[in-house]
């Protein structure tokens, strides 16, 4: 039984570090052919990009938009339930800006993100791996990093912060409409307090993460699709560990550089 | 057969995939300009043969040597070069599902060449016309039949004209007649273009009608390689048993067989 427990945990450790290495290896790597590939007069590939920026952000700013306005709608209803007691019933805009622009902005939009497009980039380049897409890319000498990876990390760096300001403006109106028909605030005043209530640093903190966040969900879903070896049972399992892994990330990441934010705030 | 430098050599292949043995020391030279079969029963080691020779699958053990260059050690830019002398037309074809026809030869073109658009298209339509699929270009992978989809899957891999084309199982899952076609596609691809073409292949007829050597491989090693009436002639009981379809287990394991269906 414990040599059991011991091979399965052995086995477990080896594995995290196996894929941790192989996420470094792909987002390293694709990062270096972002930052080396035009300086060396290589091809850019814009349009690609673009195309992946418009796939990224057209695939979830729906959903976005919806989830984002009810959050902002829930969390102007909780925190009136505790401020009413206080009777600061008009700190509410002031306490939804804020927390949906620091913190909960960048992580739904990540979360949502991760689910809908990463998921689909992970099953994407898992299909393209096992029928043997991307041997053929490698064996005609093209890079699959450069041609498949980055465009698609790209395209999440820059949709998943888009998306992120605009869940915050979402978030910001939900919030609005319970103020105004629950509250009974004024919906101007609750805009310019909403407005006044941010300082610079919260709108950078919530894009800095969400940019953290974009990175992440791209490294993981590339790596995974990359990864994905045998039949189509092992695409539908790469796509389940790319959400998990990149969500278990995405909120890892947000505590390291919420504590970083904070640390810096204090000095 | 020409009797030129090899164009190709593997010398003690060794890979191992956790305990099975996939190649147990395969030594092999490939000439320039000769067709070369590598044939063998499923699992015998073909296809990983085949991978460690395009630089896919590096060996635990063996050095591949391609045009005087060791592909595992190349600098990157040694490789990308090698690699554009290389052409593969892989068993499924590994056409891309989100592009046409056409944007499938084009790929290797536009991204590795500075020919303008039309020049490229006009190369496209060529490659198109040799595999016999004039008319095609706009039609998705998923719109054509197996044996079209191995023809764009040739035409893909001599876009760059390459001198070294392989084919993994070129004829596998095909019918007889389609696959008679293709074996009729890669003599006159080898004659118009005068390339190194190595095929995989497990279908006899389709070796002994393409190939000037053929080597065959089991339980990976190569156990005879010459040409095809010198293998026809072997006296090795494996090679014989391959050539005239006889099953192992049931020639030789007979008990071996029992008790694996029995699991006694």
């Amino acid at each position: 039984m414990l040599t059991r427990i011991l091979t399965w945990s052995g086995s477990s450790v080896l594995t995290v570090l196996h894929d941790a290495g192989r996420l470094w290896q792909v987002a390293s790597t694709a990062l270096v052919r972002t930052i080396m590939v035009p300086l060396r007069g290589g091809r850019l590939r814009v349009n690609a990009t673009a195309s992946q920026v418009i796939a990224a952000g057209n695939n979830s700013l729906a959903l976005v938009a919806l989830i984002s306005l009810l959050i902002g709608m829930i969390l102007a209803l909780q925190t009136a339930y505790q401020l009413r007691q206080l009777g600061v019933t008009s700190l509410v805009a002031d306490l939804v800006a804020i927390s949906m622009t620091r913190e909960l902005a960048p992580l739904i939009t990540a979360i949502l993100v991760a689910g809908r497009v990463g998921s689909a980039i992970t099953a994407e380049l898992g299909t393209m791996k096992i029928s043997q897409e991307i041997d053929a890319l490698t064996v005609m000498g093209i890079d699959p990093i450069s041609l498949v990876v980055v465009p698609r990390i790209i395209s999440l760096v820059v949709a998943v912060p888009a998306l992120t300001v605009f869940s915050g403006l979402l978030g910001i109106l939900g919030g609005c409409g319970v103020g105004v028909f629950i509250l009974g605030l004024g919906a101007q005043g609750y805009l310019t307090d909403s407005i006044s209530a941010l300082v610079q640093q919260d709108v950078w903190g919530g894009v800095i993460k969400a940019l953290v966040f974009g990175l992440i969900i791209g490294a993981v879903s590339c790596q995974q699709g990359l990864d994905t070896e045998g039949g189509a049972d092992e695409v539908g399992r790469s796509t389940t560990r790319a959400v998990v892994r990149s969500i278990v990330l995405i909120i890892a990441a947000d505590l390291f550089v919420t504590a970083l934010l904070y640390l810096r705030g204090q000095t | 057969m020409s009797l030129a430098q090899p164009i190709i050599e593997a010398r003690g292949l060794h890979k191992s995939f956790g305990d099975k043995i996939v190649l147990d020391g395969i030594d092999l030279e490939i000439e320039t300009g000769e067709t070369l079969i590598i044939l063998g029963a499923s699992g015998s080691g073909k296809s990983t043969l085949l991978r460690c020779l395009i630089g896919l699958e590096e060996p635990d053990e063996g050095q591949v040597i391609v045009a005087g260059t060791d592909l595992f050690r190349a600098k990157r830019q040694e490789l990308a070069r090698l690699r554009q002398s290389m052409g593969v037309a892989f068993q499924a074809g590994a056409l891309f599902t989100s592009m046409t026809v056409g944007e499938n030869i084009d790929l290797p073109l536009e991204e590795l060449t500075d020919l303008p658009k039309s020049t490229r298209q006009l190369i496209v339509r060529i490659k198109l016309a040799l595999v016999g699929l004039e008319g095609t270009a706009d039609l998705y992978p998923s719109e054509l039949s197996g044996g079209m989809r191995k023809r764009v899957a040739f035409a893909r891999a001599m876009a760059l004209d390459p001198h070294i084309l392989f084919a993994d199982e070129p004829s596998a899952g095909l019918d007889p007649i389609t696959s008679a076609g293709l074996d009729q596609l890669l003599i006159r691809l080898r004659e118009v273009f005068d390339v190194t073409l190595i095929v995989v292949t497990h279908e006899l007829e389709s070796a002994f009608a393409v190939g000037e050597r053929i080597a065959l491989i089991d339980r990976g090693r190569i156990l005879a390689i010459g040409t095809p009436d010198e293998v026809k002639a072997s006296t090795n009981d494996v090679v014989r048993r391959f050539l005239d379809r006889e099953t192992e287990i049931a020639a030789e394991h007979g008990e071996r067989y029992r008790q694996w269906i029995t699991g006694q």
